[in-house]
């Protein structure tokens, strides 16, 4: 589907670092899909990586992220900084398709030629990002946005991968769902460097913040002092607070040192989850071997845990 | 499930214009997204540049537009050209509706690669993104895998 072969690598790379909207947008589809050529294109722009802000929006499905992010992209542009944004939703493991309806709430900027928005379908990656969402938040770097917003999968408790990504996480909820709260507690919750309480209009909102305060209050050390913002996100009001609150940050303002080094956990990540991957992919390759062993263990020939490193050697053998 | 080494359609589904009737572009989202494709809603009530502009930023494969409105000829002449000077002309366009059949000649003059009138079997649309995607260069196979 993607006509860019590799011998337009070079032009594509050059469009991306001159910040071209098109040439950006080409640039994704190679690296998503990994296509001919991904590789080069990614290593020609590993020099103009690390400039750009990352503040990761993440919380349960409908607590008005999208909506949350539309605005902030409008707070700011008003700050006069150019914004990307990488919208995540969910692939069906049935089917694969997906419905990326994240952008449908984003319209406001939508002939804004600062911002820039791309959705992305999971595609099997749990922990509620894309696994291609390492290298677009890279080049959408590169291609000279101050600030990248990225959306995720609103499943609940396992959005865990954002926290790794982004420079700041925010953790988004809404008022009056009890479950919204209960979700928050153990997985999510711990992650967050900023904690939104959206729907603020909404009764049982104030009673929101106190459970969160209080929840807060138990932590020990480091995240005790997470802040709690109340938003309206379809009205706009306590948006500005949120991107104050994101601005003046600590880990919104990391030295380079620290860059580097959040730079190379990251790497550590995406090396051990390729080779997992890589064993994945393997694995399904070599279908009939895993048939024959679970035979195997269906005759009790073997037990399953032997079974899984006849099926390693196989694959890696 | 194992993940298919042939790439799914992006598909950007959209209204333009004062026609607010969206139910059947909801469904077909969904029964694009059953069959596997990667359907972007983008909603209704929109101009022509915010249609061109999504396409552009998500680099889809194809453009669905929804019209009950009557005003198909004006909007779908103007997306198509804006694709085309855009750069665009490789992204595919069908239409869907309350579409005359008179007016099918002439959308499809225009750029328009498929149209599905009123009480279209889903299949046939289906049929059609099978074929639109064959037609395309195939897909590199993933280089990871």
């Amino acid at each position: 589907m993607e006509p860019s072969g590799s011998s337009n690598v070079p032009a594509l790379r050059d469009g991306v670092l001159a910040g071209d909207p098109a040439a950006l947008a080409q640039a994704i589809t190679l690296v998503e899909n990994k296509l001919a050529g991904w590789q080069p294109l990614l290593s020609g722009i590993q020099d103009r990586v690390g400039r750009a802000s990352v503040v990761g929006f993440t919380g349960p499905p409908g607590a008005g992220k999208s909506t949350l992010v539309n605005e902030f992209i409008k707070e700011q542009r008003r700050r006069k900084r150019t914004v990307g944004v990488i919208a995540v939703d969910p692939s069906s493991p049935k089917t694969g398709g997906a419905v990326l309806g994240d952008r449908v709430r984003m319209t406001d900027t939508a002939l804004d030629g600062g911002v820039f928005i791309r959705s992305l379908a999971s595609r099997g990656r749990l922990g509620g990002l894309s696994s291609a969402a390492p290298q677009i938040v890279d080049l959408m770097d590169a291609s000279g946005r101050d600030v990248i917003v990225l959306e995720t999968v609103g499943a609940g408790q396992s959005e865990v991968d954002i926290a790794g990504l982004a420079d700041v996480t925010v953790v988004v909820c809404a008022p009056g769902l009890g479950d919204d709260i209960q979700a928050i507690k153990a997985g999510i919750l711990e992650i967050a460097d900023l904690l939104v309480v959206n729907k603020s209009d909404q009764p049982l909102a104030k009673e929101a913040v106190r459970q969160l305060k209080a929840m807060l209050m138990l932590r020990q050390g480091a995240g005790a002092d997470v802040e709690v913002i109340s938003t309206i996100a379809t009205s706009g009001e306590g948006v500005r607070e949120l991107a104050d609150a994101v601005d003046r940050h600590p880990r919104a303002r990391f030295s380079a040192d620290e860059r580097a080094s959040r730079r190379l956990a990251q790497l550590r990540r995406l090396i051990t989850e390729g080779a997992l991957q890589i064993v994945r992919h393997r694995c399904e390759a070599n279908d009939h071997a895993v048939t024959e062993l679970g035979h195997a263990v269906l005759r009790a020939e073997t037990d399953l845990e032997s079974a899984s490193y006849t099926l390693l050697k196989v694959i890696l053998g | 499930m194992a993940f298919k080494t042939k790439l799914p359609l992006k598909i950007l589904l959209a209204k333009v214009g004062f026609d607010g009737h969206d139910r059947g572009v909801k469904i077909l989202t969904s029964i694009l997204r059953e069959h596997g494709h990667e359907v972007i809603y983008l909603g209704k009530y929109l101009m022509v540049p915010m249609v061109l502009e999504a396409a552009m930023q998500e680099d889809v494969d194809i453009v669905g537009l929804s019209f009950l409105g009557g005003s198909h000829l004006t909007y779908c002449e103007e997306i198509a050209d804006g694709l085309r000077r855009r750069g665009l002309s490789q992204v595919g366009l069908m239409v869907g509706g309350v579409i005359p059949d008179k007016d099918i000649e002439r959308l499809k003059n225009a750029g328009v690669h498929a149209v599905f009138t009123t009480n279209t079997d889903t299949r046939d649309i289906l049929t059609f993104l099978d074929a639109f995607a064959a037609s395309r260069v195939a897909p590199s196979t993933p280089a990871d895998s």
